[in-house]
């Protein structure tokens, strides 16, 4: 059997990869799918305190494993997986020389911890001065936070993000998940890209630090600079808001309940025409008052217009209420639940968003798509994740040379 | 070993994406995406309209008082931008257009679909002379996707896609949240960035340009982490809860008020032996043991070697200890300032956050110490206005931005150089 095609992409680029979970795994992962050769470089199996939890899990149907987690095999679809213990010194010897023949050395251990095995950098630099080394914590490399500890939900706080997610006199709602960890994956995949273009450009690597905190800090919107401009700070009464304000201010503007449990439209008019189209499907008198057709006038009764608006969307099932409002012109939608944009959403499966893989032990699954689609050289996710040390024999044998024996020799000893 | 360069300005003709021209037509959903080109050294030039840009418009303004150059939307997302004027609804102005794209290495716009083809502008148009072109659309569906394009705003499309149903309370008579700051137009602008730059590194080796086609649909439905991955993989619907990850079973509060009545958060609590450690130290360090009869559980950690967040729910005493591990930071959150609570936890080795708002971000210690806010001049008003800087550091990141552009600000500069 023929291995799958990759992607034309990016095929010329090896990154010899240290990173996990998502914020990190996340960034490699966009290379992988656009043909990079991306080796992720994991723990021995005897190793139980694994830093990329997320590696090992339990399916649904009962079976578990280190090979088993579901997020992982998102995470890490398209990549090679090589055992390698950096605590020993041929450990060392190994990444020494993966790092000479590789394009791209990226991590997103805590701020130190390159520095510590000895890779710092210089380090890396002195191996292979081509290099380019991107690494990715919550607070940089430098500051008094620097050896802070850090997931999403960390980054997420400290950044600003979660207070900003809420109602007012309310606890912050904050983020269901770790969208930094998505954000920080990106724009860290976006650095290791600019190195190799600055690369193609000046013929020298270099290395990019990447602070996830300071990139949530900077997603803040125009809100931040209101408060360093006009002194209104986010922090003060009646804020957040953050399903009713905007900018531009809008009225009606926010989420309202549908018929039925848990379930909920969202709804914005843009301008007066929109409230013009909104107004003309509901029908109502309290719809048709004058003192609500500006924008001034909606503004002024913001909240009794969300009350009156929300007796209406309750009235009807969710998908009802956005077919009339779309049909009309306004922008409306329902508060998609995954199976709803997984399952049932013409948009996402027309886009193929939601390719199926195949994974040695899992077997066949779902994981997500890429949301750009290139028109020479599109991205391919067909491989599922790797199993652990899976790819030992090509990358020691067929890359570095090591023979047969030699390996299993390494991998008796636990090296790898 | 110091970080390459933390607060040097570097020369210009080092940054890492100099070289490189951008022509973007100025837009809502993209215009991050160029922010990020040009803080990055890129030459961005962003096209309005005459009058300039719908976004100048949107507030809120400096001093509040309107006007297209003294909008925050526009200084915030237009920094590191020339501008040109161009009114492509005439010859003269899409002849003009024509000419910048045949400089350029990339094209960002984020039209409805449709409407450059109707001004003869499209990618096909324009990169049937020029094959070495990169083409970046940013549409809320996708070109691929056109048939379902409908008006939507940035609230609209992050229900749609999922970001809004798993955040919230816990209290579900309240609404699902939509977190604000613009994240559609930031997500799809992050794969914008992405894809463009993918492209100029294929073109670097081939000489080939193309067509990146971006759906912001599909970019916040991929980035709601495990609120996709548990449905892709076991079918399973997570439910919002206040603070905390979206979840199928309610799981432990993480978030908690401190004794000034700001928030800290504790996602992970304590789960090494060291962490049990830690806080029983400090619990004994703050006379508060008594208070804390379940202080024998943190005992219990550190004898168990720590716990795996792995049997929470599984096994009874692992799920007694972690819990016992939480309470005991809410309580010791309880008196201390959520600010000193964070870093007095994150100095004993425990993973922890602080709820700050933006601006106490933007001022905290940390920031200021790595000199990530960045000062920046707007001579016209006399002043120097203080802005999130550029989360890469390196030695050939700029650590300077320049003020967004006034309306047409740039439009004799750019084609002077062009004749």
């Amino acid at each position: 059997m023929s291995a799958p095609a990759k992607s034309a992409a990016l095929s010329h680029v090896r990154i010899c990869d240290l990173t996990g979970l998502l914020a990190g795994a996340g960034a490699t992962r966009f290379l992988a799918a656009f043909g990079a050769q991306v080796i992720r470089i994991e723990q021995p199996l005897h190793e139980t305190h694994r830093w990329d939890f997320l590696r090992g899990g339990r399916m649904p149907d009962g079976r578990m494993g280190i090979n088993f987690g579901g997020n992982f095999n998102n995470h890490n679809v398209e990549k090679l997986s090589v055992t390698l213990d950096l605590k020993s010194e041929e450990g060392k010897q190994l990444l020494t020389r993966l790092v000479e023949i590789s394009d791209v050395v990226t991590e997103n251990f805590s701020a130190h911890v390159m520095e510590r095995l000895g890779f710092g950098y210089e380090r890396l630099k002195a191996i292979n001065d081509q290099i380019v080394y991107v690494s990715n914590s919550g607070f940089g490399k430098t500051g008094p936070y620097s050896d802070f500890k850090s997931v999403g939900q960390v980054v997420q706080a400290c950044s600003g993000l979660s207070f900003v997610s809420g109602l007012p006199e309310q606890p912050p709602a904050g983020w269901g998940f770790a969208y930094m960890d998505h954000m920080g994956a990106y724009l860290m995949a976006a650095a290791v890209l600019a190195g190799l273009i600055a690369r193609k450009r000046t013929g020298e690597g270099q290395w990019v630090d990447f602070s996830c905190t300071e990139a949530g800090i900077g997603l803040a919107g125009p809100d931040l600079l209101d408060a360093t401009v006009n002194g209104r700070p986010m922090r003060r009464p009646g804020k957040p808001n953050s399903n009713a304000d905007n900018f531009p201010a809008m009225a009606p503007h926010g989420i309202y309940a549908a018929a039925g449990d848990d379930s909920w439209v969202a709804i914005a008019c843009r301008d007066d025409d929109d409230w013009k189209r909104l107004a003309s499907v509901v029908n109502e008198p309290w719809a048709l008052d004058d003192k609500l057709a500006t924008l001034a006038g909606r503004f002024a009764q913001r909240e009794e217009l969300a009350e009156l608006l929300e007796a209406w969307t309750s009235r009807h099932e969710r998908a009802r209420s956005v077919e009339l409002l779309k049909a009309a012109g306004v922008p409306a939608e329902q508060v998609a639940m995954p199976e709803d944009r997984i399952d049932n959403d013409p948009r996402t499966s027309k886009w193929n968003l939601w390719p199926w893989v195949h994974h040695a032990e899992i077997g066949d699954v779902r994981v997500e798509g890429v949301p750009i689609h290139m028109s020479e050289t599109d991205w391919i996710i067909a491989r599922g994740a790797p199993c652990l040390g899976v790819d030992n024999d090509f990358v020691y044998g067929s890359l570095l040379g090591l023979r047969e024996r030699e390996i299993a020799d390494l991998a008796s000893r636990g090296v790898i | 070993m110091p970080p390459p360069s933390a607060g040097a300005p570097i020369d210009p003709a080092r940054a890492i994406l100099q070289g490189l021209t951008v022509l973007e037509i100025a837009s809502d959903r993209a215009a991050y995406a160029g922010k990020l080109f040009g803080d990055l050294g890129a030459n961005v030039i962003v096209v309005e309209p005459p009058g300039g840009h719908a976004s100048r418009w949107y507030g809120p303004f400096v001093d509040d008082e309107p006007g297209p150059n003294r909008c925050l939307w526009w200084w915030n997302y237009n920094t590191s931008k020339r501008s040109v004027v161009l009114d492509l609804n005439t010859d003269a102005g899409r002849s003009a257009f024509r000419e910048l794209a045949g400089v350029a290495d990339i094209v960002l716009e984020a039209e409805d679909p449709g409407t450059l083809e109707s001004f003869d502008l499209d990618h096909p148009q324009i990169r049937a002379d020029r094959p070495e072109l990169i083409w970046v659309s940013v549409t809320p569906f996708g070109r691929q996707c056109a048939e379902f394009h409908e008006p939507t705003t940035d609230l609209t499309q992050l229900a749609a896609a999922g970001t809004v149903w798993a955040c919230g309370y816990d209290d579900h008579s309240q609404p699902p949240i939509r977190p604000s700051g613009n994240h559609a137009h930031h997500t799809a602008s992050a794969f914008a960035l992405l894809g463009a730059l993918t492209a100029v590194v294929h073109r670097d080796v081939t000489g080939i340009g193309q067509h990146v086609d971006v759906s912001m649909h599909a970019a916040v439905n991929v980035s709601t982490e495990v609120s996709t991955v548990d449905w892709l993989f076991a079918q399973s619907t997570l439910q919002r809860q206040t603070g905390r990850h979206a979840s199928a079973h309610p799981t432990m509060e993480i978030q908690v008020p401190a004794a000034d009545g700001r928030f800290v958060t504790t996602p992970l609590a304590l789960t090494s032996a060291g962490n049990f450690r830690a806080a029983l130290e400090w619990l004994r360090e703050l006379a508060l043991e008594e208070e804390f009869p379940e202080a024998f559980f943190l005992q219990m950690g550190i004898d168990r070697g720590g716990v795996s967040m792995k049997q929470l729910g599984v096994d009874a005493e692992v799920t007694a200890i972690y819990g016992a591990g939480r309470e005991a930071l809410y309580l010791i959150a309880s008196k201390f300032s959520a600010r000193q609570f964070f870093v007095e936890a994150q100095r004993r080795g425990i993973a922890c956050g602080v709820v700050f708002s933006p601006e106490e971000a933007l001022h905290d210690e940390h920031f200021r110490a790595r000199e990530y806010p960045i000062a920046v001049e707007h001579p016209e008003l006399g002043r120097s206005i203080t802005y999130p800087g550029i989360p890469f550091t390196g030695s050939e990141i700029p650590v300077i931005l320049r003020r967004a552009p006034l309306v047409g600000e740039h439009t004799d500069e750019v084609f002077g150089e062009m004749a």
